[in-house]
């Protein structure tokens, strides 16, 4: 029998390996899977690579795993934030790596790694500093910047609802990364507020499909916290 | 300017308006028309920010602020999101700007200080995706420059992408000719504005 579900977050986390490249779901707040994110940090796994769209809000979650002196490098589209501090002070003292890549692209690069796709041409960041020294190429009189999948050890995502064979809903703006993030890593780890039994979630409303998705785990339902406000440009 | 954009978007568009002034367009648009607004974080459908106490931090926009899902509207992943833009589906981006250059450069992502932590978002994707993308900033910086360029000095967000410019003083087309002037403030005469304008301007035929 396929049984997915772990019964706690530190059982789910505990062969993270020193090193590892983590992919954290979240956008902002939203869909950053907190729980997982402390069970990390309680775990003690150093020099990871990770993998989210913004670099820590506030002193929790994300933003306490780089305040622990844990991450190497961070790739990420946007991690100057209101309350990115922790970051802000690792990245001006040289103490963490940053790959800086547009949104789009960084969506695009691990859509890739999970559909198993080489590298592909992309018009974003074209004649731009991001783009700078990668190759390119003009295709049907538009240029393109070759971009490279990027593959995880982990994938950390919240989703809303799942069952023991890892089918996964989401909620609302919470599902953004997710969904790539779980075919983009060797091992998906999904924390749902609900689990339910094979059969009872509606098969044409199913986001994640169970394949992509290797541990679930049951957390209790807590509202996501408000973080991360852009600043008007 | 938000209400002077908001009056060229047509019914049945589909736009996303970037964070900053951009956003304020939202407000302005005519009640007559149906305006689909698309978010980057996997939204079509975007709805105004909800009632005090009423706010759900699953359900954010760019700017990670509040808002609601109009009916009809929906949720998707991200790389749907940004193949929404890449893939010219999404009529109309409007976006803030440091500098726009003659030949419809964009710089709006870096300031290019070396103390500044560089962050992009979905800028250069929103830039070069759109079928139109359209830039509202004021025409002058606080220091009283031009902030329409012959060339950016800021770190471009993308090349040739902008086609048309709302600042607080004058409506301008970026063209292959060059950059039309299509309207102007009433206080201002065509000499003043191209003094204050660091491009040749065209008057409209």
């Amino acid at each position: 029998m396929i049984n997915k579900i772990y019964p706690s977050t530190a059982a789910a986390l505990a062969d993270v390996a020193d090193g590892s490249t983590v992919m954290i779901g979240g956008f902002g707040t939203a869909g950053l899977p907190d729980e997982l994110i402390q069970a990390l940090i309680d775990q003690g796994a150093r020099d990871l690579v990770v993998v989210n769209n913004n670099a820590g809000n506030g002193d929790t979650g994300l933003a306490a795993l780089l305040a622990a002196g844990r991450v190497r490098k961070i790739i990420c589209s946007f991690p100057r934030q209101a309350d990115s501090h922790h970051f802000d002070g690792l990245y001006r003292s040289g103490r963490i790596e940053l790959e800086l890549v547009p949104q789009g692209n960084l969506a695009e690069r691990i859509r890739a790694a999970g559909a198993g796709i080489g590298a592909f041409f992309t018009p974003t960041g074209y004649g731009t500093e991001l783009a700078k020294g990668k190759e390119t190429r003009e295709i049907g009189g538009r240029h393109y910047v070759l971009e490279y999948p990027i593959h995880a050890d982990y994938a950390l995502i919240k989703a809303e609802r799942g069952d023991r064979w890892g089918n996964l809903t989401y909620r609302m703006t919470a599902r953004n990364f997710g969904p790539i993030m779980a075919a983009a890593a060797r091992t998906t780890v999904a924390s749902v507020h609900e689990v339910v039994a094979v059969g009872e979630l509606d098969p044409e409303a199913v986001v994640t499909p169970g394949l992509y998705v290797q541990r679930v785990v049951p957390i209790a339902r807590t509202a996501s916290k408000a973080g991360g406000f852009k600043k008007a440009m | 300017m938000a209400k002077r954009v908001a009056q060229d978007i047509p019914d049945g568009a589909v736009v996303n308006l970037g964070i900053g002034l951009p956003t304020l367009v939202a407000n302005h648009l005519p009640a007559d028309r149906e305006v689909i607004l698309h978010s980057e974080n996997g939204i079509i459908g975007m709805g105004p920010a909800p009632a005090a106490g009423e706010e759900d931090y699953d359900l954010i926009n760019a700017g990670k602020q509040p808002v609601t899902l109009l009916p009809g509207g929906c949720f998707f992943h991200h790389a749907d999101s940004f193949a929404m833009m890449r893939g010219g589906h999404v009529d109309v981006c409007v976006l803030g700007a440091f500098q726009v250059s003659a030949e419809g450069d964009l710089a709006n992502w870096h300031t290019g200080a070396p103390d500044a932590i560089p962050a992009v978002g979905g800028a250069m994707d929103l830039a070069i995706g759109a079928k139109q993308t359209y830039v509202m900033m004021e025409h002058l910086t606080k220091s009283g420059e031009s902030k329409l360029v012959p060339e950016c000095s800021y770190p471009l967000t993308g090349i040739g992408c902008v086609r048309r410019v709302y600042t607080d003083l004058a409506v301008i087309d970026l063209t292959v000719h060059g950059a039309v002037v299509r309207e102007m403030v009433t206080e201002l005469d065509f000499q003043e504005l191209q003094r204050l304008t660091a491009i040749p301007l065209l008057r409209r035929v």
